[in-house]
């Protein structure tokens, strides 16, 4: 058995939405400036060498990477053997979230009500995922994910028929109809299996995956590789101008399902690619 | 593709039409942010007879949310937020002077005809470039609506602030040309496997 302190969690996680607010992770960073190199069309490069600038504006001048600052998604992995001491973790998190958005100007973005519109001012609630895990670790992933991206998010409940040529037309579909409008080159995660529920919960997981990790089934993997490559080739390139980086990488996940379902689902994040990862 | 450097609000006659989808574009003047919460108030007050805030004939507006300003600097982060939502209002501002819109993503096809009837300009400013275009406003103040916050009408002094055409007086829709010319491209020189 591990104690741990909501409050350490709450610093961490404060610490962590303010860093990837101004800084990329170097991995990512890595990827842009190899399609900038690799881009060839005039508008798409651009694009690229605008973001790349952006990113080292953000930093030095601690000016955030893109004003839609997010909705904060957090994704906590409890060991069960850790047992938390203090205040409970939704609210450390959501402390943590006023903390870092209202001592570093960032925006406040979220309503209170989906009717009423009324902003909170804090940018919180945040949403807050809880997973039971063996161990007595803590890992939290976060993303602070703009509303241009999440918007266009799809779930499709395919009939089991349409098996795997159905969810990639359903993929290509999504992403034909998104176009320019979730600030390209994305990053895709794909959700397939598991319920209406949860399925996009995995799309949305997938997209914390590590750069060049691939579905463990060689299949599922393949799928990944050929995805890219279909979206890439229908040309709509960075800010949707025309080039060959539409999509910087797509992440599939897969869980069992129904005799009777295909849930698939797709979730964007756009190139502000805001993520942090912490271990406790 | 050509590109200029022009002052804003549009004043001078023909000006917008001489512009065509894909041509770069370097502002330098005024303009006005409005988003979502903001439109609702500007046409409400416009068919009230009330709006006043500021001039529209030439007008530019841009769809943008910003970061709150830090200490010492004019305004936070500052890109475009996606402009299909702020579609229904075009034909009303148009119809009110306003030459131009600054946003990012698609627009409807209501949209490009009343451009085109009423000569009016969609630019296009890079998605996700907050902190780059940021550095292009020398000046900041919140002119209507403070209690909106982000979402309050901001006039914005801007310096060689970069877009491109996005959707011309012509019905030309950059969205729509720029994949095809590279598709057309790639067909007449197809990437060997390697670069892809
Ligand atoms: S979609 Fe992403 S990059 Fe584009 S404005 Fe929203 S947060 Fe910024």
């Amino acid at each position: 058995m591990r104690y741990i302190e909501t409050e350490l969690i709450k610093e961490k996680v404060q610490e962590t939405l303010v860093k990837i607010n101004f800084e990329f992770d170097e991995g990512y960073i890595k990827v842009l400036e190899n399609a900038f190199m690799r881009e060839e069309a005039a508008l798409g490069k651009e694009v690229l060498k605008d973001l790349l600038e952006n990113a080292k504006i953000a930093l030095n001048e601690k000016i955030p990477i893109c004003q839609d600052t997010g909705m904060v998604n957090v994704y906590i992995e409890l060991g069960q053997d850790v047992t938390l001491k203090g205040r409970p973790l939704h609210e450390a998190v959501n402390e943590a979230v006023k903390g870092a958005y209202k001592e570093n100007y960032l925006r406040p973005s979220i309503v209170e009500d989906p009717i009423s519109r009324k902003n909170t001012g804090d940018n919180t609630p945040a949403i807050i995922h809880f997973e039971l895990v063996s161990g007595e670790k803590v890992t939290i992933f976060i993303l602070a994910k703009g509303g241009g991206s999440e918007q266009i998010c799809h779930v499709g409940m395919l009939s089991p028929h349409q098996g795997i040529e159905g969810v990639k037309e359903f993929v290509l579909s999504v992403v034909k109809e998104a176009g320019p409008n979730p600030c390209p080159p994305v990053i895709l995660g794909v959700g397939i299996g598991g319920n209406f529920d949860y399925v996009a919960y995995l799309a949305k997981k997938a997209l914390l995956r590590s750069w060049g990790e691939r579905h463990p089934d060689p299949f599922y993997a393949d799928i990944e590789l050929e995805l890219i490559s279909r979206i890439n080739e229908l040309g709509l390139g960075p800010g949707g101008l025309g080039g060959k980086f539409y999509v910087l990488d797509v992440r599939v996940a897969t869980y069992p399902t129904h005799i009777a379902q295909l849930p698939v689902a797709v979730a964007f994040n756009c190139n502000a690619f805001r993520i942090g990862k912490i271990e406790i | 593709m050509a590109h200029y450097d022009l002052r804003v609000p549009f004043v001078e006659k023909g000006i917008v039409e001489a512009l065509k989808a894909g041509d770069k574009i370097s502002l330098t003047g005024t303009i006005y942010t409005a988003r979502d919460a903001a439109h609702k108030r500007i046409k409400q007050e416009l068919e009230e007879g009330s709006f006043h805030y500021f001039p529209l004939t030439g007008a530019v507006i841009y769809y943008c949310g910003p970061t709150p300003a830090p200490p010492g600097r004019v305004i936070g982060s500052a890109g475009p937020t996606t402009s299909y939502r702020m579609d229904p209002y075009v034909s009303l501002l148009v119809q009110h002077g306003v030459k131009g819109f600054i946003g990012k993503g698609k627009r409807s096809q209501e949209v490009k005809e009343v451009l085109k009837t009423h000569g009016g300009v969609y630019l296009i400013a890079t998605g996700g470039a907050g902190a780059l275009l940021s550095t292009r406003i020398l000046s900041a103040k919140v002119i209507a609506y403070p209690d909106l916050g982000p979402e309050a009408i901001f006039e914005f002094y801007v310096k060689d602030f970069p877009v491109i055409v996005g959707i011309d007086t012509h019905g030309n829709d950059i969205y729509e040309i720029g994949p095809s010319m590279w598709l057309n491209t790639l067909q007449k020189n197809p990437l060997n496997p390697s670069e892809r």
